[in-house]
């Protein structure tokens, strides 16, 4: 298929049809609004399930309900509504169900505005609901990429038995682009679904979706299992991308809209001749922390660029063992970083010297 | 013993748990009815449970159906989820006072709304059980409970929630019984309106609650027949038994 021009919202919505979803329940909330409007009308065209809820917490307890009945199962929303799904997402990870959330990032805290942030960082990959758990937690930069690995999630939520969460800023949802929706995304291992509890009994036991567990002994059990998953994704599904980084003298560490504006500053730097290359985290949970392992001895110093207050320096500080001098600029409020900003910023660190 | 034959079992709609609940309270033959209709109905099979937060939070292993225990309150919101994925089961919620008419009475009103074709299970027994006897929405004017200890107040805590009535007004709603099980008569009343309800859903006609005036001998501080007589005594009256909403009333049966 040829690239088809869609805004952002829509073709996440899109992605995930192709994936196979079967259902997807929501609440509105800007800037995301053009997903669930989408679906409502698409999810009926092929015969599946849309339910526009009277809450966010009623909806991502439908996710849960569909998700323990074996179906794969999607819902989107920004900041203040992915706080009101905590409750249901912990439950989901608790009972070990696989389902895709989309936050579309606004500012904050509160109410905060309507405008991209990446401010969510912490409330996604410190799971953000009670108990110890964590979601698989996916950082796109462009409508592609967003497109690609929503259509690989389900796979992902599926292969863990554990929600994945797309994170992208409120610039992804609500930009245009061309993309390709038939480009091929990997296909991951997967069993039935025997565990599901699908009102299909054909002889087996029965199933029950549960995350209740009264013996101290038992649950004690069931969160080193849990632990168990979360290692195996941290040893071996951690995704990020190195880019221009030969000799590179100074690294930008930025994940989705900001590492895409990093590529344009990086441009604007090689012209003045600073050798600047970027650390892209595509998984924000778990944290690349390999990625800075592979780091070029070239590199003397790390710039961390996001739109929080540097919400993200935690982790890069566990990844970068104290080897590198970590700077930090923020654009926050809902305030998009320039390029020309980002390449100030690092000819301010690397004193202007190569700065012809 | 040729001669021998069993008039009375236990319903295969049950498992063989010990069921958790305390002496006299009435969750258990409440479960045995749902279990029984569930067979008599013959859809045990693709019936699908769900256990809410409260004393019956266990429950999800007293059925013999699949199970799906949900957070407090949102049982009906992951019955929706559910049926819109598999629209061939049957689903019921199994929900307290505490759960449904106050945390989780935005899921009981919306479901109702959409209409989905589930059936909620409400037990009413004016008292939060399981955490120990705290004032619920339906607790009534001057009934002492840990956290209204002086009896309830209107002036204080408002006047007590009566959802059948409530839910009747909903146009989504399709049935809507409020029944109790004081006494045989009573239970088979009881098993009548909860066939009825599952009936419905059966048909694809909609969305059905049954409310169950029910007792908390332990947090009323009562024995099982004072209970009893307290729940025929106070209760009824102010929760009056009866159809409160029937969209059928006219359709060729």
């Amino acid at each position: 298929m040829a690239k088809v021009l869609m805004k952002g919202n829509e073709a996440m919505a899109l992605a995930a049809i192709y994936a196979g979803c079967e259902a997807f329940y929501g609440y509105p909330i800007t800037p995301q609004n053009e997903l669930p409007e989408y679906l409502s009308k698409h999810m009926a065209l092929h015969g599946k399930a849309f339910v526009q809820s009277e809450s966010e917490v009623a909806a991502i307890n439908m996710v849960y309900g569909a998700a323990g009945a074996g179906a794969r199962v999607m819902t989107s929303s920004s900041s203040p509504g992915i706080a009101l799904k905590q409750e249901g997402i912990t439950y989901i990870a608790g009972a070990e169900l696989p389902a895709v959330i989309i936050n579309v990032m606004r500012g904050g805290p509160g109410l905060g505005g309507i405008q991209p942030s990446q401010g969510d960082y912490k409330q996604i990959t410190r799971g953000g609901g009670n108990g110890d758990y964590y979601l698989y937690s996916l950082a796109p930069e462009s409508l592609q990429e967003a497109v690609d690995l929503i259509k690989e999630s389900f796979d992902i939520a599926d292969y863990f038995r554990n929600p994945v969460m797309i994170a992208v800023d409120g610039l992804i949802g609500q930009m245009m682009e061309p993309v390709d929706f038939d480009r091929e995304v990997p296909k991951w291992d997967l069993l039935p679904k025997t565990w599901a509890a699908d009102g299909n009994p054909q002889g087996r036991e029965k199933n029950i979706i549960n995350s209740l567990y009264l013996d101290p002994l038992v649950l004690e059990q069931h969160n080193l299992k849990l632990k168990a998953k979360y290692d195996e994704m941290r040893k071996n599904h951690q995704r990020y991308e190195l880019i221009n980084m030969k000799d590179a003298d100074i690294v930008i560490v930025a994940y989705g809209s900001v590492a895409r504006i990093a590529r344009t500053a990086v441009e604007m730097l090689t012209e003045k001749g600073v050798k600047c290359g970027i650390l892209k985290p595509i998984t924000i949970f778990p944290y690349p922390d390999q990625a800075f392992a592979e780091l070029p001895d070239s590199v003397r110093n790390l710039l961390v660029v996001e739109m929080s207050t540097g919400q993200m320096l935690d982790d890069v500080k566990i990844a970068n063992e104290g080897k590198l001098p970590i700077h930090f600029y923020g654009r926050v409020g809902g305030v998009v970083p320039e390029a020309e900003e980002i390449v100030q910023a690092v000819l301010k660190i690397v004193g202007g010297e190569n700065n012809g | 013993m040729d001669n021998v034959k069993t008039i009375y079992k236990k319903s295969e709609g049950l498992s063989d748990f010990n069921l958790s609940y305390c002496p006299g309270c009435t969750h258990g033959i409440i479960h045995k009815l749902v279990a029984e209709t569930l067979v008599e109905l013959d859809v045990l099979d693709r019936s699908i449970g769900i256990s809410s937060v409260g004393c019956s939070a266990l429950n999800y292993d007293f059925f013999s159906c699949d199970m799906v225990q949900a957070a407090h309150g949102r049982a009906p919101a992951v019955a929706t989820g559910i049926k819109r994925v598999k629209p061939n089961t049957i689903i019921f919620t199994y929900q307290g006072d505490g759960d449904l008419a106050s945390i989780g009475i935005a899921e009981a009103i919306h479901a109702a709304h959409r209409s989905e074709n589930i059936t909620i299970v409400f037990v009413n027994n004016a008292i939060y059980g399981m955490t120990g006897g705290q004032m619920a929405p339906t607790t009534l004017i001057g009934q002492k409970t840990t956290t209204s200890q002086g009896g309830r107040d209107a002036h204080i805590h408002g006047l007590p929630l009566r959802i059948s009535e409530m839910m009747a007004t909903i146009p989504g709603a399709t049935y809507i019984e409020r029944v109790s099980v004081h006494n045989p008569q009573h239970v088979q009343k009881a098993k009548k309106a909860l066939k009825k309800a599952f009936t419905i859903q059966k048909e694809n006609k909609g969305f059905t609650l049954i409310e169950f005036i029910s007792t908390c001998p332990v947090n009323w501080g009562l024995t099982p027949k004072d209970a009893i007589d307290w729940a025929v005594e106070n209760m009824i009256p102010y929760y009056p038994l009866g159809v409160y909403k029937d969209k059928t009333v006219g359709e060729e049966s």
